[in-house]
C-alpha cells in the first residue's frame, strides 16, 4: 500500500493501532461485513494523480470553456467582485468550519451569519431572515411549503406567470410530490401579472394560501403592486415576493409593498456565476412568521459573564429535532455564501449598490435604446418600466441568429425567450464598447438580409 | 483573544461617509431617477459605512475567533470532517470557470460540461449505480431528490396507492422531514439492541403500501446492518425501492458499493466523503444516483454526450423526469471540488480512505471503552457512539464532556445524537487525521473522565477557556433578537 | 372535571366550555417554555387533531385538541409570557373551546388513568 498525503498513517502506525484493537489485520475490523457485498474488483478509476497532474487535467477543461462578454441574465448576473472578498473568503477558520453547533468557538461564523441576517432585513424591509436556502427557485418552493403550513388547512397556491419560468418549474416540483395546488395567474400583454386574472383566482375556487410574485419579473420589468398586499390579505393568503437581492437596493421594497415573506437568488451580490452556482438562497419573512420559517436563525444573547454573543436559535422548528412534523427538510444551506454576502453589502455599502444599480440601469437603457434605432428589433414590453434587463422582439431574425452571430464576436447576446425574442441584460460589468459591439451585431439583421 | 477587536459588528465599525468601493463613472447620461417613483426605495437600505483596510482587518479578525479542520481535530459524528484539500481550492476559484454563464452555448462550455460528466460518471462506479445527477445541493436536497424519484417511479407504473415511507428509528433527523416535504408518511422501524434494524419488526410493517425504505449503512452507530441482502429483497417483494442516505458512505470508500447492498437509489454528501469545505454550514452538493431502470425520472437539466453532435450536452426534454430541483446545474464550484479529490485519491487512495477511517475510529473506541460507556460492543466502522461516562455516578453528562473538549482545543463530537441513548457521544475521526492526534484525544479523554470523578466541577463548568462560556439559549429564544436592528430595541 | 389525553393535553370541563392545556408532566419535560403558538378565535378544532404547538429551547410538541369545538378565547397572556405555562401548566391554559360533542370526553382518561399513564413513562 503507498503512503497518500492525505492519509497519515504508516505501516508502523497501523501495526500498532491495530494491536491496541486487538486486530490482525486491517481487514480483521471489516470482517462483519457479508462476503458477498464486498468489492471484489478494484475501482474503474484513474490511478492517483499528482498535484502537478490534477493542474493539468482541469486546465484542458478550461481550455475548452470560452467565456463570452456576457448579456445574459434570467436569473444569473455578471457581476463585480471586490478583490477583498475571495481573499477574506480564503479564510480556513472560515471556509473548514462545519454548522456552529458549539457557540463557544464558532462565533466568527455566527457573528458573520447574523451581519449577513441584519443585511437582508434592511435590503427586503423585513424583519427576520434565515441562514440562507439553497438558491432562489428552491427559496421559493420552501415559501410555498411555508404559506400552506402556516394557513393550516388551505393547500392552495397562485403564482404569477411572470416569475422566472425556471423558478416556476422548481416550486411546481415541490408542489407536485407535496401536494399543494399550484395555479399559474396569466400574464397580461404588457408582461405584467394580469390583476383582474388574480382577483377572480382569489375570489374562486379553493382557499388561497399564498400568492407569489416577482419584481422585477423574469422580463425584467418592475411590476406595480399596488393593493396587491391588501387583497391578498384580504382573502387571508400570505404574500410571497421574489427578488434578485442586488436589485433590492434601489426598487421598493417587498416590505413596502406589504409581502409576508421576501425570497430570491443572492447570486447578484458579487458573486462568481460559476456556470449556476453556488449562489445562495435568500428568505425574509415578517415577524409573525418567524417561527414558520425553515432553516437555522442566529440570534444574540448574552454569555454567563454578560458578554454579548450569537447562537443558533429557535432550533426546535428543524429538521433535527422535529424530525418528520419540521416544515422544512433543509439541514446544510449556502453557508459561507452569507459570509460573501455580508462582505460583499459592507464593501459595496448604499452609496456603491446604488451606483452598480444605476450602471446597470443607465447601460441596458442605453443598449434597449441603440437596438430599437437600428430598426431590425424592437421592445417586447415597450410600456412597462425595466431595471437593467429587457426583451427585444427581432424583426428580421431568430434568436438564434443574432446568438451565434455574437458568439463568434465572442458576445453571450442574452438567453433566447422565444423564436424570436431575447432577454438582455446589462450590469455594471458591460462598457459602451461592449454595448456598440452588440449593437452592431443587431444592426446586421434588417429587413434586406431577412 | 483580543474583545475590543472582535466584539464588535461591522455595523459598528461604521462611519458615515466612509467607503470601500470606487465603481466606473457613469457616462451613459441616465439615472435612476427616470423609473416611476412609487416603484423605487423611498430611503436606501442601512448598511455599513467602511473603508477597505478595516473591513479587511474586521473580518480577518472574525475568522480567528472560529474552528475548523485547519484548526484542529473536529471529531463531528456522521458530518465526516475530513482535511479539504488546497489544491481543490484552487480549481474551484478558476476565473475562467467562474464567468461561465449557466445559458451559455454548449460549444462554449464543453470543458465544464466533460467536468460535470466526468463525475457522474465517477460517482456511478463509486456508488455501483447507474447514473447520478449533481444537481441537488445538499444532502437533505438529494434525499428529497432521491424520494421524488421513487415517487416518479411508482408513478409510472401507475402504482399510486403507496403513501410511506420506512424509516429507522436511528436515522439522520434529514430522513423523516426529507420524507414528509416528498409527501410521504413515515413509518419508524425498531432498532435491535447492537443498533441494526429489527427485521421482524420490519416485516410487520411491510405491504404494499410502502414506497420506499430510507438507510444508512453503516447506520448512525457505526455498525454495518449486516442483513442489508434480507431487507432489501423483503422491501423489493412488497414493491418498495431501497433509498441510501449516503451520509456514512466513506467507511465503504474501498469496501463496499450500496448498489451492491441492494440499493435502488442514494445520494453522496460532497461535503463529506469527497472532502469539500463545510463552510459554517454549506454550500454543499448532494449527488443522487440511480440503478439501472430508473435513469429517466432523475431531475432535469440533465448533461448527456450528444453522439449526433459529438459534444456534451444539457436537456431538459425529458418528460419522464421527476421535474426540476434547481435553477442550474447544483453547486458546481463544489462538484469540481470533489473531481479534483476523487483524481487526487485515484482508485487505490480512494480505496485506502474507507478502511483507514474505520481503523482510526476503532482505535479511538478501543482506547476509551473503559472510560465511557459503550452501549454497542463490536467493530465499529467511520464512527461509534458512547452513551456518556460509564461511570454514571459523577453527574457529568455528555454536554459537560464537549463542552470540557473546547478548553483543550478539540472540536465537540455529535452530542444526543442518535437518540437510541440518552448521553449520546458520537465520535467520526475520519482518515486523515495522525496517530499523534488520535492518541492526544484518547488521553485528553481520558483525563476528562478522572477530572468527572476527582473535580466534577471543573467539568460541570467547562468550558473554562473559550471566548465566550455558556451563552444564555433561552434568552436568545424567549425574545430573539435576530438583526443588527434588534439589539438597539 | 378534568381529562387528558395521552399526549399530555388536559381539558377542564366548565359547562359547554373546556379550557384546553397541557399537563404538568408535560410541562416539566419541555423545560424552559420560550413559545406557544396558538389558533385564533372562531377556529374550528378537532378532536385527537393539532391546533397548535409549543415550544421550548430544546423541543417543540404539536398541541392536541381532547374535544372538538369552536375556539372562543385564546390566553393572550402567554403571547409575552410563554414561560407561565411551565409555572403553572393548569392554571394556564392555553385555549378555551366551546365544545361541539361532550360526547368526546368519555373517551378520554380520567386524572387516575393519566397519572398512571405517566408513571409508565418515567421509565
Amino acid at each position: 500500500m503507498s503512503q497518500h498525503r492525505y492519509m497519515p498513517q504508516t505501516a508502523e502506525d497501523i501495526e500498532k493501532m491495530l494491536d491496541r484493537c486487538g486486530a490482525a489485520s486491517v481487514d480483521d475490523l471489516l470482517a462483519d461485513i457479508p462476503a458477498e457485498l464486498r468489492m471484489k474488483a478494484p475501482y474503474d478509476l484513474p490511478p492517483e494523480h499528482s498535484e502537478i497532474e490534477v493542474r493539468r487535467f482541469f486546465k484542458r477543461l478550461r481550455d475548452n470553456n470560452e467565456p463570452l462578454v456576457c448579456f445574459a441574465g434570467a436569473g444569473c448576473y455578471d457581476k463585480y467582485t471586490p478583490a477583498v472578498i475571495p481573499s477574506l473568503m480564503s479564510r480556513s477558520e472560515f471556509l473548514t468550519a462545519y454548522t456552529p453547533y458549539q457557540p463557544e468557538i464558532s462565533q466568527g461564523t455566527l457573528q458573520y451569519i447574523f451581519e449577513y441576517q441584519s443585511m437582508m432585513c434592511s435590503l427586503t424591509g423585513l424583519d427576520v431572515c434565515n441562514a440562507s436556502m439553497y438558491d432562489g427557485a428552491t427559496a421559493t418552493a420552501e415559501a410555498m411549503m411555508m404559506c400552506v403550513a402556516a394557513a393550516r388547512k388551505r393547500n392552495r397556491v397562485l403564482i404569477a406567470e411572470t416569475v422566472s419560468p425556471v423558478v416556476r418549474q422548481v416550486v411546481a416540483t415541490y408542489a407536485r410530490y407535496h401536494k399543494v395546488q399550484l395555479d399559474t395567474v396569466p400574464q397580461t400583454a404588457a408582461g405584467v401579472t394580469d390583476r383582474e386574472a388574480l382577483s377572480r383566482m382569489l375570489a374562486e375556487g379553493e382557499p388561497v394560501a399564498g400568492v407569489i410574485v416577482a419584481s422585477p419579473n423574469y422580463w425584467g420589468i418592475l411590476e406595480d403592486f399596488t393593493g396587491l398586499a391588501d387583497e391578498v390579505h384580504g382573502a387571508k393568503a400570505l404574500l410571497v415576493m421574489n427578488c434578485h437581492a442586488a436589485d433590492l437596493a434601489v426598487v421598493r421594497t417587498p416590505a413596502d409593498w406589504g409581502a409576508d415573506i421576501a425570497v430570491g437568488e443572492a447570486q447578484s451580490l458579487g458573486m462568481p456565476m460559476n456556470y449556476g452556482g453556488p449562489g445562495l438562497g435568500y428568505m425574509c419573512c415578517t415577524k409573525a412568521l418567524m417561527r414558520k420559517m425553515p432553516g437555522r436563525i442566529v440570534g444574540a444573547t448574552t454569555d454567563a459573564e454578560g458578554r454579548r454573543c450569537f447562537v443558533l436559535t429557535l432550533q426546535a422548528r428543524e429538521q433535527h429535532i422535529r424530525r418528520e412534523k419540521a416544515t422544512s427538510n433543509i439541514c446544510s444551506n449556502q453557508g459561507i455564501m452569507t459570509l460573501w454576502a455580508a462582505m460583499y453589502l459592507s464593501v459595496m455599502g448604499e452609496k456603491g449598490l446604488r451606483e452598480a444599480a444605476e450602471l446597470g440601469y443607465a447601460g441596458a437603457h442605453t443598449l434597449a435604446e441603440q437596438i430599437v434605432e437600428t430598426g431590425t428589433a424592437e421592445l417586447a414590453y415597450p410600456e412597462s418600466p425595466f431595471l437593467n434587463e429587457f426583451v427585444v422582439r427581432l424583426k428580421y431574425a431568430a434568436a438564434d441568429d443574432v446568438l451565434l452571430m455574437a458568439q463568434a464576436h465572442g458576445i453571450l447576446a442574452g438567453v433566447k425567450v422565444d423564436e424570436d425574442k431575447l432577454l438582455i441584460a446589462v450590469t455594471e460589468m458591460r462598457t459602451q464598447d461592449e454595448i456598440d459591439d452588440l449593437v452592431s451585431i443587431f444592426s446586421f439583421f434588417t429587413e434586406e438580409t431577412a | 483573544m483580543n474583545r475590543e477587536v472582535y466584539g464588535k459588528l461591522i455595523f459598528e465599525c461604521s462611519q458615515p461617509g466612509r467607503r470601500a468601493v470606487k465603481l466606473p463613472v457613469n457616462t451613459y447620461g441616465k439615472a435612476l431617477e427616470s423609473l416611476p417613483v412609487n416603484l423605487l426605495r423611498h430611503a436606501g437600505p442601512d448598511l455599513p459605512e467602511v473603508d477597505e483596510p478595516g473591513l479587511v482587518r474586521h473580518y480577518n479578525n472574525l475568522s480567528t475567533n472560529n474552528f475548523g479542520v485547519d484548526t484542529g481535530f473536529y471529531p463531528l459524528g456522521s458530518c465526516t470532517m475530513k482535511y479539504n484539500p488546497k489544491i481543490n481550492e484552487e480549481i474551484a476559484a478558476d476565473p475562467v470557470t467562474g464567468g461561465l454563464h449557466p445559458a451559455q452555448p454548449f460549444e462554449t462550455v464543453q470543458g465544464a460540461l466533460e467536468a460535470y460528466h466526468t463525475l457522474q460518471e465517477f460517482l456511478s462506479e463509486i456508488g455501483g449505480m447507474s447514473e447520478f445527477t449533481l444537481n441537488p445541493y445538499a444532502g437533505a436536497h438529494g434525499e428529497l431528490t432521491g424520494l421524488m424519484v421513487i415517487h416518479a417511479y411508482h408513478d409510472a407504473n401507475g402504482d399510486t396507492a403507496r403513501d410511506k415511507v420506512i424509516v429507522p428509528d436511528s436515522a439522520h433527523g434529514t430522513n423523516p422531514a426529507s420524507a414528509n416535504v416528498a409527501g410521504y408518511k413515515i413509518v419508524e422501524v425498531k432498532s435491535l439492541p447492537d443498533g441494526t434494524v429489527d427485521v421482524d419488526d420490519l416485516r410487520s410493517k411491510l405491504d404494499n403500501t410502502v414506497a420506499a425504505m430510507m438507510m444508512t449503512n453503516p447506520n448512525t452507530v457505526g455498525m454495518f446492518e449486516k442483513n442489508i441482502p434480507e431487507i432489501a429483497r423483503l422491501v423489493h417483494e412488497v414493491g418498495g425501492l431501497m433509498y441510501y442516505d449516503g451520509a456514512n458512505l466513506n467507511p465503504m470508500l474501498g469496501v463496499s458499493r450500496p448498489g451492491d447492498m441492494g440499493f435502488d437509489v442514494m445520494h453522496v454528501n460532497l461535503h463529506k466523503s469527497f472532502s469539500t469545505p463545510h463552510g459554517g454550514g454549506g454550500p454543499g452538493s448532494g449527488p443522487v444516483g440511480v440503478r439501472k431502470g430508473l435513469e429517466k425520472f432523475l431531475p432535469n437539466p440533465r448533461v448527456y454526450w450528444n453522439e449526433e453532435h459529438d459534444q456534451y450536452e444539457v436537456t431538459c426534454a425529458d418528460a419522464d423526469a421527476l421535474g426540476r430541483i434547481s435553477s442550474w446545474l447544483g453547486n458546481f464550484a463544489v462538484e469540481m471540488r470533489a473531481l479534483a479529490y476523487i483524481l487526487t485519491l485515484g482508485a487505490e487512495g480512494l480505496a485506502q480512505a474507507g478502511p483507514m477511517a474505520t481503523l482510526n475510529a476503532n482505535y479511538i473506541k478501543d482506547s476509551l471503552k473503559d472510560l465511557y460507556k459503550l452501549p454497542v460492543p463490536g467493530r465499529c466502522k467511520h464512527e461509534f457512539v458512547f452513551d456518556g461516562l460509564a461511570d454514571k455516578s459523577t453527574g457529568v453528562t455528555t454536554l459537560n464532556v464537549a463542552k470540557r473538549l473546547l478548553d483543550f482545543g478539540f472540536h465537540a463530537p455529535t452530542i444526543y445524537f442518535p437518540l437510541l441513548f440518552h448521553e449520546s457521544l458520537m465520535i467520526e475521526p475520519t482518515e486523515t487525521e495522525t496517530r499523534e492526534t488520535l492518541d492526544r484525544f484518547i488521553e485528553v479523554m481520558r483525563q476528562i473522565a478522572r477530572e468527572a470523578a476527582e473535580t466534577p466541577e471543573v467539568v460541570l463548568n467547562a468550558p473554562l477557556t473559550t471566548p465566550i462560556a455558556h451563552p444564555d439559549d433561552t434568552q436568545a429564544a424567549l425574545t430573539p433578537k435576530v438583526k443588527y436592528a434588534d439589539l438597539q430595541d | 372535571m378534568i381529562k387528558y389525553l395521552p399526549s399530555h393535553e388536559y381539558v377542564r370541563v366548565d359547562g359547554n366550555y373546556g379550557y384546553i392545556g397541557i399537563s404538568p408532566y408535560a410541562a416539566k419535560q419541555l423545560g424552559n417554555i420560550v413559545y406557544v403558538d396558538m389558533p385564533e378565535v372562531d377556529d374550528e378544532v378537532e378532536a385527537g387533531e393539532d391546533f397548535g404547538a409549543i415550544e421550548s429551547v430544546k423541543a417543540a410538541s404539536d398541541l392536541f385538541a381532547p374535544v372538538s369545538g369552536t375556539v372562543v378565547e385564546v390566553n393572550e397572556k402567554l403571547a409575552d409570557n410563554p414561560g407561565l405555562v411551565g409555572q403553572d401548566p393548569m392554571e394556564n391554559w392555553i385555549i378555551k373551546v366551546e365544545m361541539s360533542n361532550p360526547g368526546d370526553l368519555e373517551k378520554l382518561l380520567t386524572p387516575e388513568q393519566y397519572e398512571e399513564l405517566c408513571a409508565n413513562e418515567e421509565h
